[in-house]
């Protein structure tokens, strides 16, 4: 294993439509999970980083993909510690009770990508992550649960990936 | 190994209940101990149980049971555990595994949770074959057995329930925690969905208005449901 291997870590980002606005009360079931759930994320083994609105204690206020949709934007170690968050904590028994709270999605509604450990990720980079899954299938650039791709492969199929590049 | 092969080497009563005992465990058992649960020499034992581990359904690794190490801490002792794949034989052939993964793919896509969870539910109370609602975690454990579950109780001790309330002195509450997942190839790709179907299926079979509740508290490795007894600190 090389160490550009070694040192790479998977963003996610993960988009949501609300049925409802966030201070509806039928939305309040999930409202009241995001503290908790959130909490659990910063604590799970792998975690590396979430974003968070500035002054906030998370991103559902940041609209950037339309005013009904929230996102979900996190790096981990690896992609069985992001799976065993996702499915296998807390977390669970919100997304068993997407369907009360959220649209369901035609198009991914979840992102996966590798990036150079200790660079996080922006929204901008997140979402045109999703729009080449959504325009291209999975691919080592940007892909799923379902159709992973390692570090490695990714390096090699983005020789001309920036390395850390500053964030504006 | 084809899977019928390794299936047939439980046809030897010995190996089978050997073979049982280590995966009721849930962790790694040594010759001396499951030899002893078998009620069979050590020597027979490990010939066993090594058979077991060579067709496939067990792993076999070494460990240093006394906790000792070092110069004067004996030779590392071998250990057994389940192995993790998965062993089927259907005559004649059939696939169902297939079609519940389509299904499952369809009924994703589709957003049909809503109505596979009610699905699950009807199924779960016609499973249970009696108005009354399960009486108790014990009769729990062995509807939980009888379906292939592994269930097994897991003392509460210094877990606050839900509320965030104190569990009471004297007797911390038991939950039902299961090491094994029925569904557990179509759960890993539709966790949701599936995990969803899980749950409903239990609170069919256990009746939501008796004494024992199931909920999901998902964590790794285990089936995402466990199954309590939420008054049962008035004991």
């Amino acid at each position: 294993m090389t160490a550009s291997v070694r040192a790479a870590h998977l963003a996610q980002l993960n988009v949501a439509t609300l049925l409802h606005p966030l201070d509806d009360p039928r939305t309040a079931p999930f409202v009241e999970m995001l503290g908790p759930v959130n909490a659990a994320a910063d604590g799970a083994p792998g975690f590396v980083w979430r974003l968070v609105e500035d002054g906030a204690a998370d991103a559902t206020a940041l609209r950037p993909a339309g005013d009904d949709v929230i996102v979900n934007l996190t790096v981990w170690e690896t992609p069985a510690a992001l799976w065993d968050f996702t499915y296998r904590s807390g977390h669970l028994e919100a997304m068993r009770r997407r369907r009360e709270w959220f649209a369901r999605h035609v198009e991914a509604h979840l992102v996966l990508w590798w990036v150079p450990a200790g660079h996080l990720p922006t929204v901008g980079e997140a979402l045109e992550r999703l729009a080449d899954l959504r325009a291209n299938g999975p691919s080592p650039r940007a892909f799923t649960f379902a159709s992973s791709y390692t570090a490695a492969e990714a390096a090699q199929h983005l020789p001309t990936e920036p390395q850390a590049q500053p964030t504006p | 190994m084809e899977d019928i092969d390794a299936i047939a080497a439980l046809q030897d009563p010995v190996r089978r209940r050997l073979y049982e005992y280590v995966v009721a465990q849930g962790r790694e058992v040594g010759r001396n101990e499951a030899a002893k649960a078998a009620g069979v020499a050590r020597t027979l034992a490990a010939h066993h149980l090594d058979k077991l581990t060579e067709v496939g359904l067990l792993e076999s690794g070494s460990r240093r049971l006394t906790g000792r190490s070092g110069p004067g801490a004996g030779r590392p002792a071998k250990v057994y555990t389940r192995a993790r794949a998965e062993r089927a034989v259907s005559l004649p052939a059939r696939d169902y595994r297939t079609a519940a993964e389509l299904l499952a793919e369809a009924a994703e896509q589709a957003g049909l949770d809503a109505g596979l969870c009610a699905a699950a539910r009807r199924r779960g109370e016609a499973l249970r074959g009696s108005a009354a609602p399960c009486g108790g975690l014990e009769e729990a454990m062995e509807m939980l057995a009888a379906r292939g579950y592994a269930p097994h109780l897991e003392s509460a001790a210094g877990i606050q329930d839900a509320e965030g309330a104190e569990v009471a002195a004297g007797g911390a509450p038991a939950v039902v925690r299961m090491r094994n997942c029925p569904f557990h190839a179509v759960a890993e790709r539709f966790p949701p969905l599936v995990c969803g179907m899980n749950l409903a299926l239990l609170q069919g079979l256990f009746g939501t208005d008796g004494p024992v509740r199931a909920r999901m508290d998902a964590r790794p490795g285990e089936c995402c449901v466990v199954v309590e007894n939420p008054k049962n600190n008035l004991h």
